[in-house]
C-alpha cells in the first residue's frame, strides 16, 4: 500500500473522536468483523490509528476506499465545513426520471476530460442525498487528497450544496460537470451560506415553521411573558407592551426552532447622506459599507432581540426576511425613484 | 398628566415605592428580587417600566413614587437611548434628589458600548448620583440592592434629618472629590 494512502487513512481516523471510531470503521465496511476485533478501542487515538492503518496494509487499501471513510466522517460532522447553497435551472419543463448511473458517468466524464488527477467518489443516502467528494490534483501532480470539495445533491430537487476547498479555482468546471450530468441547462450561486448543512436544507426546502398571513387574528395565548413573581411587590407597568412585542415576534418568526446561520452580511452601495451644509463628499459617489451580522445562532438571536429590551419590535425586515429569500448575503443599493431610499437587489 | 410628579399624590403609611425604568426586563426582575431579600422596617413595593410615559390606564392605581432609578446598561446603546428619551416624562422637582441613575454590565470590560463621558454627563446635566453595579455577580447585587434600599429609605422620609436633597448633595460632593 502507498504510504500516502497509510498516513491519510492514519490521519483521519485520528481526526474521528475515539467513541466514534468503532461504529465509523464498521460504517465503512472496509475491515471485516473479525479483523475490528483485533483492534483495542481503549487505547489512545495514536495507536487505534496505527492498528487501522496496520490491517488496511494486510488488504492493501487504495486511495479511493480511503476516501471513503472521509465521506462517512463527513456525513456524521457536516457541520465543520461551510456549505453554499446553488440552485439549477432548467429551461423545459421535461421531468426526466432520474437515472443514477448515468449521473456518475456523465459527472465522472466531463471532470476527468478536463483533468485528469481527480479522486471521485460517491455515496447515496437514505433521503435521496448523493454525496459526491472530489479531491483535486493538477496535470502534473497527485489530487490533494487534505483539501477535498464536497457536493450533496438531492436528486428530485434543483438545489446542490457545495462544501468547496480552499482551491477556488476548480468551481467553475465542478458547477459545469454538475449542470451536465443533472440534464440541467444552468446554475446559479444564491447567496446563502452557513456551517450547518441541515439548516440551509430546512430553509430552501422550506422545512421550519413560518408565519403564515392569517385572515383571523389569533386570541393571546395564556403564556407568562416575565416569570410571574408571586412577590405582589413587584408590579409590572408595561405588561401589555411586553405581551405586545411576544405577540409581534410569534408573528414575524413563527412558533418553532429557527435554522442555524451564522452571519448575514449587507454589501451598501448607497450615497451618504449628510447635513447639506457639511458637504462632506464632494463627488457624489456610493458611501461602500459592509455591515456583518455573526452569532453563533443568528436568527435565533434576532428573534430574542425584542423580548430582551435590546431593540424594538417589529425588527427589521432587512433582517426578518432571512429564511424567506433564502440568502444571508445581500447588496443594498439606491432605490432609482422619486424618494431616496434603499431597496434590497434580487 | 403624562408627566411624573412626586408630590400629587398622598404618601401611604409606612411604605416605600421604587419605580425601575429601564430596556431589560430580566436585569430589573433580578433587582428587584435583590432588594425585597434585604432586611427593612417598611412596607415596599417596586414598579417596573420599559420607558416612560407610564400607561395612563394604571394611574389611579399607582401609589406616590420616592425614588425613580433609571437603568442603563452600558453594553447596550439603546437602553441609553431609551432613557433618555424617558427623562422628558419626568417634572423638575424629582430631580432634587429622587432621581438616580444605575448603569449595569460594568463588569464587561470589552462590550462597553456606551461613553463613560455620555454617563458623568447625565449626571451632571441631571444633578442626579450615578451608581455603577455589575448584577451578574452576586457581592455587587446584593451591594446595589442596599444601596437603593438606602436611598430610597432616605427618599421616602424614613430616615429622620436627612432628605433627599441634602443626601444627593452629599453623594455629589464626595464624587467630585
Amino acid at each position: 500500500m502507498d504510504e500516502t494512502v497509510a498516513e491519510y487513512i492514519r490521519r483521519t481516523v485520528l481526526k474521528i473522536p475515539r467513541d466514534e471510531i468503532k461504529t465509523m470503521l464498521q460504517k465503512w465496511g472496509l475491515l471485516s468483523e473479525t479483523q475490528l476485533q483485533t483492534i483495542n478501542f481503549r487505547q489512545i487515538k495514536e495507536n487505534i490509528s496505527q492498528d487501522v492503518v496496520q490491517l488496511c496494509e494486510e488488504i492493501s487499501a487504495d486511495i479511493k476506499q480511503a476516501a471513503v471513510l472521509d465521506i462517512i466522517y463527513n456525513h456524521v460532522y457536516p457541520n465543520k465545513r461551510v456549505w453554499s447553497v446553488y440552485q439549477m435551472k432548467k429551461t423545459g419543463e421535461e421531468t426526466e426520471f432520474f437515472d443514477l448511473t448515468d449521473f456518475k458517468k456523465k459527472f465522472k466524464r466531463r471532470l476527468r476530460s478536463a483533468l485528469k488527477n481527480v479522486t471521485i467518489n460517491f455515496r447515496e443516502y437514505e433521503d435521496n442525498a448523493i454525496w459526491i467528494r472530489i479531491a483535486w490534483g493538477t496535470p502534473y501532480t497527485k489530487p490533494n487528497q487534505y483539501k477535498p470539495s464536497y457536493v450533496v445533491y438531492h436528486s428530485q430537487t434543483p438545489y446542490v450544496f457545495i462544501s468547496a476547498s480552499v482551491l477556488k479555482s476548480n468551481l467553475p468546471l465542478l458547477c459545469q460537470a454538475l449542470v451536465l450530468a443533472s440534464n440541467y441547462h444552468d446554475i446559479r450561486e444564491m447567496e446563502l451560506r452557513s456551517h450547518s448543512l441541515n439548516s440551509l436544507k430546512d430553509i430552501v426546502f422550506k422545512r421550519y415553521s413560518q408565519n403564515f398571513q392569517t385572515h383571523y387574528p389569533r386570541p393571546l395565548q395564556e403564556r407568562n411573558v416575565a416569570p410571574e413573581s408571586a412577590d405582589l411587590r413587584i408590579i409590572e407597568e408595561n405588561k401589555n407592551e411586553k405581551e405586545r412585542i411576544e405577540r409581534v415576534n410569534r408573528e414575524v418568526f413563527g412558533d418553532g426552532p429557527q435554522p442555524k446561520l451564522e452571519f448575514a452580511q449587507y454589501k451598501l452601495e448607497t450615497m451618504f447622506k449628510s447635513d447639506p451644509q457639511m458637504d462632506v463628499l464632494d463627488k457624489k459617489e456610493p458611501f461602500r459599507c459592509l455591515v456583518k451580522f455573526s452569532s453563533p445562532h443568528l436568527l435565533e438571536s434576532l428573534k430574542s432581540l425584542a423580548p430582551a429590551g435590546m431593540a424594538d419590535a417589529p425588527i427589521s425586515p432587512l433582517l426578518t426576511c432571512i429564511p424567506q429569500k433564502a440568502r444571508n448575503y445581500f447588496k443594498i443599493r439606491e432605490r432609482k425613484h422619486f424618494f431616496p431610499g434603499s431597496f434590497v437587489s434580487p | 398628566m403624562a408627566v411624573l410628579q412626586p408630590y400629587d399624590k398622598l404618601p401611604a403609611l409606612s411604605s416605600a415605592v421604587l419605580l425601575l425604568v429601564g430596556s431589560d426586563g430580566g436585569l430589573q426582575h433580578r433587582l428587584a428580587e435583590a432588594i425585597l431579600r434585604e432586611k427593612k422596617n417598611f412596607k415596599i413595593s417596586i414598579h417596573l417600566a420599559t420607558s416612560l410615559p407610564l400607561p395612563p390606564e394604571r394611574d389611579h392605581l399607582r401609589p406616590r413614587i420616592d425614588l425613580v432609578a433609571f437603568m442603563i446598561d452600558i453594553k447596550s446603546k439603546y437602553s441609553l437611548k431609551n432613557v433618555e428619551a424617558s427623562l422628558a416624562y419626568v417634572d423638575d422637582s424629582f430631580f432634587l434628589g429622587k432621581v438616580c441613575f444605575l448603569v449595569t454590565g460594568v463588569g464587561r470590560v470589552n462590550c462597553c458600548s456606551v461613553e463613560m463621558n455620555a454617563i458623568q454627563n447625565l449626571g451632571e446635566v441631571y444633578c442626579s448620583p450615578v451608581l455603577f453595579c455589575e448584577l451578574e455577580v452576586e457581592g455587587s447585587q446584593v451591594a446595589t440592592a442596599q444601596r437603593l434600599l438606602r436611598m430610597l429609605e432616605i427618599c421616602a422620609g424614613h430616615v429622620p434629618g436627612v432628605s433627599a436633597l441634602s443626601f444627593s448633595s452629599l453623594m455629589r460632593n464626595c464624587a467630585d472629590d
